[in-house]
């Protein structure tokens, strides 16, 4: 990674220049995009519905959702490939929506890559330089800077079909950055990758992101792989975005059940709303105990329920006093299952489905034996009151 | 049947490389019928035209280097030539943007187009052509089209003559070239398009330098088998063509039906097969036939 700053910062500068001879230092940074009420229908199926997103200059957002959820739709959209039945997409105030994709000037790096298997290393990144008949130093100059960027410096001369997953990846990272783009959309690039590579890469192409300051708006389903990246994440389902904030955000603050679910483990109690102090709510289990929450939105009596990160959730041995102001629940553990970093407990409770509790594998901690009656904990500004049903 | 003795066999490179009980034994009707059907008969046919010379060895080779150095032969071999080249160059101009259309439209039309294309393949080749006299004679569609618009004041020769030899062949062998091509076009990865205009590419610069280069096998193999089937061709350029248009097929034809010379049939038999064998060779060297049948 260190050996990489020195690489990188001299020559990005000189091969703008060389390029763009008259191009004045920026003042205003640009690569804003924002998409306006963006709308596709199939038919009867509206696959995406009217969403709104401000993305800033220089930002990583992420659209997070499960398959089917309309965000790849929404980045052809914003990418020009996939002509939107209402809505608009801006790129710094202008409207783009009328253009094709080869003139709307993004990066991209695509699902599987898209490698063009019959030209080399060299000439994949060389491509869109090329397509912009660029003088041929420039090029060459540019090209060896983003190989050195994905560190792929010895493999100009290599055909396409000789790399690995990884270096095509990274392959088409360089590409999609060659010509220094403000914005460069991601369509689920990693997803080919196993998970070590992934991660390795996540951090890579952060880096480079923060680099270059570039705006990136990335696809992916992978909830820990945009919460890693991103500075915000909106989260989408059956064409609609369920929420948008920073990855604590959505992770602590759910909006609603389905944000909740998706981002991670997460208990869900149900109960009846009974009546809000301050900020705080009371819910009523069917065993008639209370539990106190925060309410995210304006859940009014009824149905609710509460939710509760499992690492959250404090667990100990009946018996064992703890801060009286936090939520209890007894209970029996059914099953202690060994993640490695975590012990994550499933704890029976009366008249409840089971609790989710992990607990850190650290130092000192011994697993608790199944039917071991426990006391679960967690402090009030931890939980959530979220509107529905589980 | 010299026309047809090129078109190409699917025999799988593969099954010779890595030889199973099963592929040989799955192989063997195909086997028995290539050798008692074909290679048999045309060794017996060699055999038996050189044995029928009545001469020594010496006068043989004489002869024969008359037969293949004669004005008559050369003159066929580059008739045969010049004809196949411009019949491969007119079929790939006409078929390269029917497979891309093919490969890239959805719907009745694409029904349409790939009866059309398919139908006259198993058709035979010469009704196909006796269609092609029907609407290119003197008093054909044409002419009376062109006649009645006034376009012209008399009828056009457009047969009879080398035009009508290269529209009549480049109908019956389109559908191999554009078949071909087909297959090699619905190989290409649509993303790869997509990537390229996601990259900064025009339409035409997308076409150039991703989708022809990724087509170019197709083009060579389309090529190479329309070129092979033009140099056999018989049929169509010997009910089409002028007489000064004598391809090497109606050569041997003449010299197996007029002079009743099998030798000198066989002979330039023999130099059309290899010519033959040789660009088939070339072939298969640049297609990978289970690609040709669908696989990626």
């Amino acid at each position: 990674m260190v050996e990489m700053d020195s690489v990188v910062a001299e020559p990005a500068r000189t091969a703008v220049t060389a390029a763009e001879p008259a191009s004045p230092a920026p003042e205003t940074a640009r690569g804003a995009v924002e998409l306006r009420g963006l709308t596709k229908r199939y038919g009867e199926d509206t696959v995406v519905n009217a969403i709104a997103v401000s993305i800033a200059p220089g930002e990583f957002f992420s659209l997070l959702g499960p398959s089917g959820s309309g965000k790849t739709t929404s980045l052809m959209m914003v990418a020009g490939f996939v002509r939107p039945d209402g809505g608009t997409v801006l790129l710094d105030g202008e409207d783009i929506a009328a253009l094709p994709p080869q003139k709307r000037g993004f990066g991209m790096v695509f699902q599987n890559y898209a490698i063009f298997p019959h030209l080399n290393v060299f000439e994949n990144i060389a491509f869109p330089l090329r397509a912009r008949h660029w003088a041929k130093d420039a090029i060459g100059e540019r090209v060896t800077w983003a190989l050195e960027l994905v560190r792929l410096g010895r493999f100009a001369d290599r055909d396409a079909h000789q790399l690995s997953g990884g270096q095509q990846q990274r392959v088409a990272l360089a590409r999609a950055i060659v010509y220094h783009p403000l914005v460069v959309l991601m369509d689920e690039p990693l997803g080919a990758l196993d998970k070590n590579l992934r991660f390795e890469m996540q951090v890579e192409i952060k880096e480079i992101q923060q680099r270059l300051g570039m705006t990136v708006l990335y696809v992916t389903h992978d909830q820990e792989e945009a919460m890693s990246m991103s500075d915000r994440i909106a989260i989408m389902d059956h064409g609609r975005i369920h929420q948008v904030g920073s990855p604590g955000e959505v992770y602590e603050r759910p909006a609603n059940l389905f944000v909740g679910r998706f981002l991670g483990e997460a208990n869900l109690i149900e109960g009846t709303v009974m009546g809000k102090a301050d900020e705080v709510v009371r819910l009523r289990l069917p065993s008639g105990q209370e539990l106190r929450a925060l309410h995210r939105n304006s859940c009014g009596t009824g149905r609710g329920v509460l939710f509760i990160r499992p690492e959250r959730v404090e667990i100990a041995p009946a018996g064992i006093s703890g801060d009286p102001s936090a939520n209890t629940l007894a209970g029996k553990v059914r099953r202690c299952s060994f993640l490695g970093n975590i012990l994550r407990y499933a704890v029976d409770l009366d008249g409840l489905p089971p609790i989710t509790v992990d607990l850190q594998n650290a130092a000192g901690v011994s697993p608790l034996p199944v039917g071991a009656p426990v006391i679960l904990r967690w402090p009030v500004a931890d939980s959530l009151i979220l509107a529905g049903e589980a | 049947m010299a026309v047809f003795t090129t078109a190409p066999e699917p025999v799988s490179r593969h099954a010779s490389s890595a030889p199973r009980d099963h592929t040989l034994l799955l192989m063997l009707p195909a086997l028995v019928v290539l050798v008692f059907m074909f290679l048999v008969p045309l060794a017996l046919f060699f055999v038996r035209s050189f044995t029928e010379f009545e001469g020594t060895i010496a006068e043989f080779i004489d002869q024969g280097r008359d037969l293949l150095l004669s004005q008559a032969y050369l003159t066929a071999l580059g008739t045969t030539n010049w004809i196949s080249l411009i019949v491969t160059v007119a079929t790939l101009l006409i078929g390269y943007p029917i497979a891309y259309y093919l490969t890239t439209a959805t719907g009745v039309g694409v029904t349409i187009v790939v009866l059309s294309i398919v139908l006259p393949y198993f058709t035979s080749v010469i009704v196909r052509t006796f269609s092609w006299m029907v609407l290119l004679g003197e008093h054909g569609l044409v002419n009376n089209v062109l006649l009645a618009t006034g376009l012209v004041n008399e009828p056009l020769s457009l047969m009879y003559n080398r035009l009508g030899m290269l529209i009549g062949m480049s109908y019956v062998l389109l559908p191999y070239m554009v078949l071909t091509l087909y297959a090699a076009m619905r190989a290409i990865d649509p993303s790869l398009l997509r990537a390229a205009s996601g990259l900064g590419a025009s339409g035409f610069y997308t076409f150039r330098r991703v989708y022809f280069p990724l087509s170019l096998h197709g083009v060579l193999s389309g090529a190479l088998i329309v070129y092979i089937l033009s140099i056999g061709f018989f049929i169509t350029p010997a009910l089409m063509g002028g007489q000064h248009d004598i391809m090497i097929a109606m050569l041997i034809d003449r010299a197996l039906e007029v002079a009743v010379d099998w030798p000198a049939a066989a002979l330039m038999s023999l130099t059309l097969l290899v010519v033959t064998l040789t660009l088939y060779a070339v072939y298969y060297r640049v297609t990978d036939i289970r690609r040709l049948i669908g696989g990626r």
